[in-house]
C-alpha cells in the first residue's frame, strides 16, 4: 500500500459522517427504520409525564365509569382514549408510556449489571488463564445450561425469602434487575474471555509488561478498549432479551409490583379480557413490547455486521 | 520463436470502493514462453499477486477485471463463465500458494487430495491415479512416497508440505503454474530446496512458471526473465541478469540498492579495519550484557497426570545452555531458523520469561534474581518487536503510546514535559511531531516501526532487543529502518541484540554473531570471521542456502 498522507484535520462531526460505521448505517434501511422506531419508543418513555394525557397511577383520575372504552372513542363521561381504557377506566396509552419506562429502566440496568460483571470476569479469566479461567468458565457453563428465566425466578424467590415484607415492594425492581442481570452475564464473559486471550498474546501487551505496568492496568488500559466492540453488540441484543425477560417475569406475576406496572404487567392484566372482546387492553402493550424488542434486536444485528470487517 | 504459453494484453484490475476507484493493476501486458520461469517482483501493494489472481479469474467483488485479451496457448481465457474457468484452473493452470497449511485440506490425506485432482482432470482409474500420485511425490523429493501418501497434511513439515502442494499443482499436467510467494513462509535452508524442486520439475515437463515474490534473491535463483512491478504498473522487463546488473529505471535501481547482500562486508568492520584496529580485537573486560548458560525448558505434557507419572511426558528444550556477551555500544546478531529458540532467548533477556536455568547479567546485575533486578531491567532494557501492526495498541494515540514508558517509569511527570519529549523522540525517528495526535492505523508498516522505536527509546534504555525488526517490512523500507537504527545507536550509545533469520541484515548490522540451531548456540564470534570462515557445518549450510542476487551471472 502507498503511504497514508496525513489528511487535513477534520471536525469531529465531519469525521463521524465520513466513518465506515455511519456509511453502513446510511445504506441499511433496516438500521434506519429500527433506530427511528427505537428512538420514538425510548423518547416517549422518557418524556411520559409530559406526553401522557392521564396519570394512570393516580386513583383520583380513575373512574370505573370510564372502564372498557374501545380505542379512538369517548367514554360515557366524555373522556377520550386513543388506545381505549381498561377495566378500571385507566388510559391504556398512558399506561403503556409509563410501563415502557419501567421496562426500559429494568432492561438497561440489568444489561449494565450483566455487562460489568461479565466483562470483568471474562477479562480476568482470559488474562489469568489456568485454574482461575477454569473455575470462572465452568460456572458460566453451568449457568448457560439453565434457562435464564429459571435462574431469575430462583433468585427472585430467594430474595423474597430474605427481604422483610415491608421492603419487598420497594426492593422488587432492584431484585428484578439483579435477577435478570445475573442470568445474562455468562454471554459477556465468554466473548470477552476469547478476545482477551487473543489480545494478551499481542506485542503491545508485552511492551507494557517489559516496562513493568501492573496486570490490572494492562487489563483496563490496554486490553479492555480492544475487546469492547463485540461487547457492544451483545449488549444491544441483550437489551432486547432483558426487556422480554422482564416482561415474562412480570407476566408470571413475580416482577414489578402492580402499583408500577411494566409492559409485562399490562399484558398480564390484558390477557384476562382478551376473550371477552376487550382486545385492546392486551393488544397495544403487546405490540409496543414487540416493536421495542424487535427494533433493538435489529439494531444489534446491524451493529454486529457493521463491526465485522469480513461481512462488509 | 514459438508461441507464448500465456499472453496477457492490457490487464487491469480496478476496485470500486466507496471513496473512489482504486486501480490495483493498470493495463499491464506480458508473455510467458514455453518452459520459461517468469519472475514477478515488487513491494507489497505493487499488484503482483492481484495479477496472478486476475489471470485465474479469482478476483472477487468489488474488484473488476478488464483486458484486451488473455490467451493460454492461443485460447482466450478472459471473460469466461465460472464453469469454464473451473475447468481451466487446476487442469491447465496449476497454483502454488504461500501458505502450505491452508492450501491443503487438513481432513483428507495427501493421497486422497492428489488422486482426486488427477482423476478429475485425467482419464485414469483409481489404481493408475494412485501410482501417478506416488510418482509425483517422489519427483517432488518426498522420501518413501509409498508410505507417506496416506499421511495427513499436518504430519508433514512446512517444506515437505510445500512439496506436496507443488505435486498437486503439477498433478493434472498443466501448461502454466502460477506460484505466489511459494517460499516466503519457509526457512532459508528449506526455501533453497523448494526453489530447486519447482524449477527442476517445470523444466522437465516444459511447464511455464509465473513466480510471484517480493524476494529478489528467489527470482535471481530461479527465474529466466523478470518483471518489476510498482503501484500496479510494469516498471521494467528483461532477463534476470540484465535487470540485476544493469537496471535502467530509477525505481529498479533503488529497489536493488536497498537489498542487503550476504556477500557484502560489514561496513563497521571495514571502517574499523581502516582505522587500524581489527574490529573485534577491542574486547573489553566488562561487557554490558552477559547471558550465562541460559536454558529454557517447556513442559508440553498433555495433562497433570502425565507430568506426575512421566507417561507421555513431553519436554522441549527450547534453549539449551546458551552463553554470549555483548559489549557496550555494539550489536550482537542472533541468527537461526524458525524454532531455533531465538525469540525465547529474547524473551528471557528482556524480562518476559524466567529462564529455567542460567543468568542474564546487565552491568553485573542478575536481572532475574537480584534484589532490585526488576527495576533495573525495566529502566535499562527495551524491545522492538517483529510485527508493527500488533506491537502498537490500536486504541491509543501515538503520543500516548510513546509516552507510556516515561509515565510508567517516572522519567517525566508533567504533561508539558512529556509532550516535549515525545515530540523530540518523533523527530529523532524522522517523523513529524504533529502525528502524536493520530492513531496507529493511519500509518504504514515502516512508519509504525519508527513509532515502536521511539517508544523503546522513551524509557532511555541502554540495551535494546530487536526481534526481527524488519522482517515484516518491504526491502526499501527495511533499508531505511536499519539505517535509522544504526544512526540512533551512535547517537544514544545503544547496545543492540539483533535477532533475525535474514543473514544479510545481520552481516550488515552486527559486530558479533551467534548461530542458534535447535536451541544450541553452534557458533559465536566476530561477524566477519563467521561469515567469511564459518566453522560449524550448520552455519556453512545456512550461508550457502541464502538466495542472493550476487549469485546471478
Amino acid at each position: 500500500m502507498t503511504d497514508i498522507t496525513p489528511s487535513a484535520p477534520k471536525g469531529r462531526f465531519a469525521k463521524i459522517i465520513d466513518s465506515d460505521i455511519f456509511f453502513s448505517y446510511r445504506t441499511s434501511p433496516v438500521a434506519i427504520v429500527s433506530s427511528i422506531v427505537a428512538a420514538i419508543l425510548v423518547l416517549a418513555a422518557i418524556f411520559a409525564p409530559w406526553i401522557a394525557p392521564y396519570d394512570p397511577f393516580s386513583p383520583r383520575t380513575l373512574n370505573l365509569m370510564n372502564g372498557f372504552t374501545p380505542p379512538m372513542s369517548e367514554s360515557m363521561l366524555g373522556a377520550f382514549f386513543i388506545f381505549g381504557s381498561d377495566h378500571q377506566g385507566r388510559d391504556v396509552f398512558s399506561a403503556i408510556l409509563y410501563g415502557s419506562r419501567v421496562s426500559l429502566l429494568v432492561g438497561v440496568s440489568a444489561v449494565m449489571f450483566a455487562m460489568i460483571l461479565g466483562v470483568s470476569l471474562g477479562l480476568i479469566a482470559g488474562f489469568r488463564g489456568g485454574l482461575t479461567d477454569t473455575v470462572i468458565m465452568r460456572i458460566a457453563d453451568i449457568q448457560l445450561s439453565f434457562p435464564s428465566i429459571l435462574i431469575a425466578l430462583l433468585i427472585f424467590g430467594i430474595a423474597r425469602g430474605i427481604l422483610p415484607p415491608a421492603q419487598q415492594e420497594n426492593m422488587a425492581i432492584f431484585v428484578l434487575i439483579f435477577a435478570i442481570g445475573l442470568s445474562d452475564w455468562a454471554q459477556f464473559a465468554r466473548t470477552v474471555r476469547g478476545s482477551t486471550m487473543v489480545e494478551r498474546q499481542k506485542d503491545y501487551v508485552s511492551a507494557a509488561r517489559i516496562i513493568g505496568v501492573k496486570p490490572i492496568f494492562i487489563l483496563i488500559r490496554h486490553i479492555l478498549p480492544n475487546v469492547l466492540g463485540p461487547v457492544l453488540v451483545i449488549g444491544t441484543i441483550g437489551l432486547a432479551l432483558a426487556i422480554i425477560a422482564e416482561a415474562t417475569l412480570s407476566f408470571l406475576g413475580v416482577g414489578v409490583p402492580p402499583t408500577r406496572p411494566s409492559l409485562g404487567t399490562l399484558i398480564r392484566i390484558g390477557q384476562q379480557f382478551l376473550f371477552s372482546g376487550e382486545w385492546w387492553i392486551l393488544f397495544f402493550p403487546a405490540i409496543t413490547l414487540v416493536l421495542l424488542a424487535l427494533s433493538v434486536n435489529l439494531l444489534g444485528d446491524w451493529l454486529r455486521d457493521a463491526l465485522n470487517p469480513r461481512l462488509r | 520463436m514459438s508461441e507464448p504459453v500465456l499472453s496477457v494484453k492490457d490487464l487491469s484490475v480496478v476496485f470500486h470502493l466507496r471513496r473512489g476507484d482504486f486501480t490495483a493493476v493498470n493495463k499491464i501486458s506480458f508473455d510467458i514462453m514455453p518452459g520459461e520461469v517468469l519472475g514477478v517482483v515488487g513491494e507489497s501493494g505493487a499488484g503482483k499477486s492481484m495479477t496472478g489472481t486476475a489471470i485465474m479469474g479469482l478476483v472477487d467483488r468489488p474488484g473488476e477485471v478488464s483486458s484486451t485479451s488473455i490467451t493460454l496457448n492461443g485460447d482466450r481465457i478472459d471473460g469466461l463463465d465460472e464453469e469454464s474457468l473451473r475447468k481451466i484452473r487446476g487442469r491447465r493452470i496449476g497454483m502454488v500458494m504461500q501458505d502450505p497449511l491452508t492450501s491443503l485440506n487438513p481432513l483428507f490425506t495427501v493421497g486422497e487430495q492428489l488422486i482426486e485432482t488427477i482423476r478429475r482432470h485425467l482419464p485414469l482409474n483409481e489404481k493408475q491415479a494412485r501410482a501417478r500420485a506416488i510418482e509425483l511425490l517422489a519427483d517432488a523429493g518426498i522420501p518413501k512416497p509409498e508410505d507417506r501418501i496416506d499421511a495427513y497434511p499436518h504430519q508433514f513439515s512446512g517444506g515437505m508440505r510445500q512439496r506436496v502442494v507443488i505435486s498437486l499443482a503439477l498433478a493434472a499436467e498443466p501448461e502454466l503454474v502460477i506460484a505466489d510467494e511459494p517460499t516466503s513462509a519457509l526457512d532459508v535452508s528449506v526455501q533453497a530446496q523448494i526453489i530447486k524442486v519447482l524449477k527442476r520439475l517445470c523444466a522437465e515437463r516444459g511447464v511455464a512458471v509465473m513466480l510471484i515474490t517480493h524476494d529478489m534473491g528467489v527470482i535471481a535463483e530461479a527465474a529466466d526473465r523478470m518483471i518489476v512491478m510498482n503501484k500496479g504498473e510494469i516498471v521494467e522487463t528483461g532477463t534476470v541478469g540484465d535487470i540485476i546488473h544493469r537496471p535502467k529505471e530509477p525505481y529498479t535501481i533503488k529497489l536493488i540498492d536497498a537489498i542487503p547482500s550476504i556477500k557484502e562486508q560489514n561496513p563497521r568492520y571495514a571502517a574499523a579495519v581502516a582505522r587500524g584496529d581489527e574490529g573485534d580485537a577491542a574486547v573489553t573486560d566488562a561487557p554490558l550484557v552477559r547471558a550465562e548458560n541460559l536454558s529454557m525448558v517447556f513442559d508440553l505434557s498433555p495433562s497433570l497426570f502425565s507430568r506426575l507419572t512421566g507417561r507421555n511426558r513431553k519436554i522441549v528444550n527450547a534453549v539449551n545452555d546458551v552463553s554470549f556477551q555483548i559489549e557496550r555500544g555494539k550489536t550482537y546478531g542472533l541468527v537461526g531458523e524458525s524454532g531455533s529458540g531465538k525469540s525465547t532467548c529474547a524473551r528471557m533477556m528482556v524480562g518476559l520469561l524466567r529462564p529455567t536455568d542460567g543468568n542474564v547479567l546487565l552491568e553485573g546485575t542478575d536481572i532475574w534474581n537480584d534484589k532490585d533486578a526488576a527495576a533495573k531491567r525495566r529502566s535499562k532494557i527495551q524491545m522492538i518487536f517483529q510485527d508493527p501492526y500488533a506491537s502498537l495498541n490500536p486504541r491509543w494515540r501515538v503520543g500516548d503510546i510513546i509516552a507510556e514508558p516515561m509515565r510508567q517509569l517516572g522519567i517525566a511527570r508533567n504533561n508539558k514535559e512529556i509532550t516535549e519529549k515525545v515530540a523530540y523522540l518523533l523527530d529523532r525517528v524522522r517523523l513529524d511531531p504533529v502525528v502524536m495526535r493520530k492513531y496507529p492505523h493511519e500509518f504504514s508498516g515502516g512508519q509504525r516501526q519508527r513509532i515502536a522505536i521511539a517508544r523503546a527509546l522513551s524509557s532511555e534504555p541502554e540495551f535494546i532487543i530487536c526481534d526481527e525488526p524488519t522482517s515484516a517490512l518491504d526491502v526499501s523500507v527495511q533499508a531505511q529502518v536499519l539505517e535509522l537504527m544504526s544512526q540512533l545507536q551512535d547517537e544514544f550509545g545503544l547496545t543492540y541484540l539483533l535477532i533475525s533469520h535474514n543473514l544479510a541484515v545481520v552481516r550488515q548490522m552486527a559486530d558479533a554473531v551467534g548461530v542458534l540451531h535447535n536451541g544450541v548456540l553452534v557458533e559465536s564470534g566476530p561477524v566477519e570471521e563467521i561469515f567469511s570462515a564459518p566453522k560449524a557445518d550448520y552455519t556453512r549450510m545456512l550461508l550457502d542456502a541464502v538466495p542472493d542476487i550476487a549469485k546471478v551471472a
